[in-house]
């Protein structure tokens, strides 16, 4: 006899109870809605498995092997970690370099100092943005239109966003042009192409978008009857911006500077094309040590170019509690 | 009225300063762009700056021409192809992935932060991690097998929140009253949640299209024997930078606006329909 023609015959109902054993045989029942969500999750787990955590743990793996000529010397060492952080000469009063920090660690510090100047500026230019869109344009379909105009640049190529600046920035660009025609400066200047300035154009170019977007649907979603009150009590609109509108969307900068944080620590393409050979970041550092199969050194490289963003990351979101947002 | 018409001179101020922001950072995000399509119709014998030497399609021809610029051709077609199957295994996984989700499961916040990982995990680092195991054990790299490997992790975890968002407003009790009515769930799903949640799997699927086709980073040291588009882009620029690039820039940027505008025609549609 089956379950359910168990439940249909066992006396009257309200006579005797359901018995627990066949009441939880009903809630497993009922609870059995959907797809099983083994076969849901088995092809994406796999994939996973597959091309995340393989790679990832293969890298850390890799990084306690050490580069021979042709093939990797596959016995444990820390050789890497050691060159990583230690200069010869560390510890030696008489040699030039004593208590002077590895070019790497150097690498990894300017890419992290270099990374918060551009997710400051990102901010500052986005978030005006944001609160116009969400607060000063009053119909919805303009509102809608606006920032679509503004993400539109997102979905297209990023190198080729590189690459545009190019004929904004070089000795003969637009910008030297301009600064010319203002009687900013008398002859072409050369600081702007292949320097951290025209990277840092570049780069905020290309990334403030994310933080417009994250800062936008945070500012969107306040109850603006909230403002209303604090307006009906007397509160100034300064008052108002910092004490209610700020803190309100700082879920939504949290967000936006996490994108932008993990998108530039790893970023070398864009290096490559407006700031030429010149520069080193650690993913450029990665890619030189990759070239010459010395896989075990990109591969340390790599693991603190990690490990600093989820520092970073951990920072910001310890300091704002996205989580509302989710 | 005279007692409200300061503060509205007020606003009408702030409201033109904050206009005229926009219009300024509209400016910064496009004017590159713009010079770059300009200069994509220089003349035969102009350079990579202005000013214009004559106006010409001399280097939109160069683009044609099979032989001038590598194989772009062959990188356009790889990576288009590319693109479409990132985008078909986002929208299907991204769907079961959310569709799992609804519910508790043991490991589901495991599978959560592992889906969000390839979010977070910068390019180049996956990139090495699977070329160098894959030279290890001798099994060749290729754009359609380890390439389309990362890239769908790339995607997924953008597709995924998108489809966690659309059953967050989902709304169940439609789905229990066909199962009341003694529909099986392949009907449920097929009938009930599919059309309903149909606009957001074309987000999803957009934005494995979108992000595949321009990726970059990690397709670097994966692809193999033949390049994606970026990457054949990116060889040309370790060259002398002509023209040719800017019309190659040009095309690639009007053709994802195209791709933008076709999903907000065919999502609007699908509302339209939905109602």
């Amino acid at each position: 006899m089956n379950d359910s023609a168990q439940l249909q015959h066992r006396g009257l109902i309200g006579e005797s109870g359901v018995p627990p054993e066949i009441e939880i045989k009903a809630k497993a029942i009922r609870r059995e809605t959907g797809f099983p969500v083994g076969w849901l999750i088995t092809p994406s787990a796999i994939w996973l498995l597959l091309f995340l955590v393989i790679p990832l743990l293969s890298i850390i793996l890799f990084s306690f092997w050490s580069a021979e000529v042709g093939k990797l010397d596959t016995s444990f060492t820390l050789e890497n970690y050691a060159g990583f952080f230690y200069n010869e000469g560390f510890f030696d009063p008489q040699a030039d370099r004593f208590l002077s920090i590895s070019v790497f660690v150097k690498t990894l510090w300017n890419t992290f100092r270099f990374t918060l100047e551009v997710m400051a500026l990102c901010l500052l230019l986005g978030y005006p943005i944001a609160y116009f869109l969400a607060m000063r344009v009053e119909k919805f379909r303009w509102q809608m239109a606006f920032f679509l105009l503004c993400m539109v640049p997102f979905w297209t190529s990023y190198l080729i966003r590189a690459v545009a600046w190019i004929p904004m920035l070089g000795r003969r660009g637009l910008l030297n042009k301009l600064l010319l025609n203002l009687g900013v400066v008398d002859e072409p200047v050369d600081f702007l192409l292949y320097s951290e300035f025209g990277y840092t154009m570049a780069l905020v170019q290309l990334y403030v978008v994310l933080s417009v977007g994250p800062i936008f649907f945070s500012l969107a979603k306040i109850d603006k009857t909230i403002i209303e009150a604090a307006r009906d009590m007397g509160a100034k609109t300064s008052h108002i911006l910092w004490e209610i509108i700020f803190p309100l969307s700082l879920p939504g900068v949290a967000i936006g500077m996490v994108f932008i944080f993990v998108m530039i620590m790893g970023e070398f393409a864009t290096a490559v094309v407006v700031y030429g050979a010149k520069t080193s970041t650690v993913g450029t550092v990665i890619l030189n040590y990759y070239a010459v199969a010395n896989y075990p050194f990109a591969a340390v490289n790599a693991i603190m170019l990690m490990l600093a963003m989820m520092i970073g990351v951990v920072i910001i979101l310890r300091l704002v509690d996205i989580r509302k947002e989710l | 009225m005279a007692r409200w018409s300061p503060q509205r001179k007020k606003k009408a101020w702030y409201n033109f300063l904050f206009g005229g922001y926009y219009a300024f950072f509209i400016v910064f995000i496009y004017g590159p762009m713009i010079a770059m399509f300009i200069l994509s119709f220089q003349g035969r014998r102009g350079g990579t700056t202005f000013p214009m030497r004559g106006a010409s399609l001399y280097w939109w021809n160069k683009l044609i021409e099979p032989s001038s610029v590598g194989d772009m051709q062959g990188a356009l077609g790889r990576s288009l192809i590319l693109a479409i199957i990132v985008m078909l295994i986002t929208a299907l996984f991204s769907t079961m992935l959310a569709m799992a989700f609804r519910k508790k499961f043991f490991g589901s916040g495991v599978l959560f932060y592992t889906v969000m990982a390839g979010l977070m995990m910068p390019g180049i680092l996956l990139s090495l991690g699977l070329a160098v195991l894959l030279k290890q054990m001798g099994i060749p790299t290729a754009w359609w097998s380890s390439g389309l490997g990362v890239h769908v992790v790339w995607t997924l975890p953008f597709g995924f929140l998108v489809m966690m968002a659309v059953f967050n407003r989902f709304d169940s009790t439609l789905e229990e009253a066909a199962r009341d009515m003694g529909a099986s769930e392949w009907t449920v799903f097929k009938e009930i949640t599919l059309p309903l949640v149909t606009p957001g799997i074309v987000a999803a699927g957009l934005f494995g299209f979108t992000l595949s086709y321009d990726e970059f980073a990690r397709t670097t040291l994966l692809s193999g024997q033949y390049n994606t588009l970026p990457l054949d882009i990116n060889a040309s620029m370790t060259q002398r930078i002509r023209p040719t690039l800017y019309a190659l820039g040009t095309a690639s940027t009007i053709f994802s606006i195209l791709m933008i505008g076709l999903f907000l025609a065919v999502s609007s549609l699908l509302q339209r329909k939905s109602r």
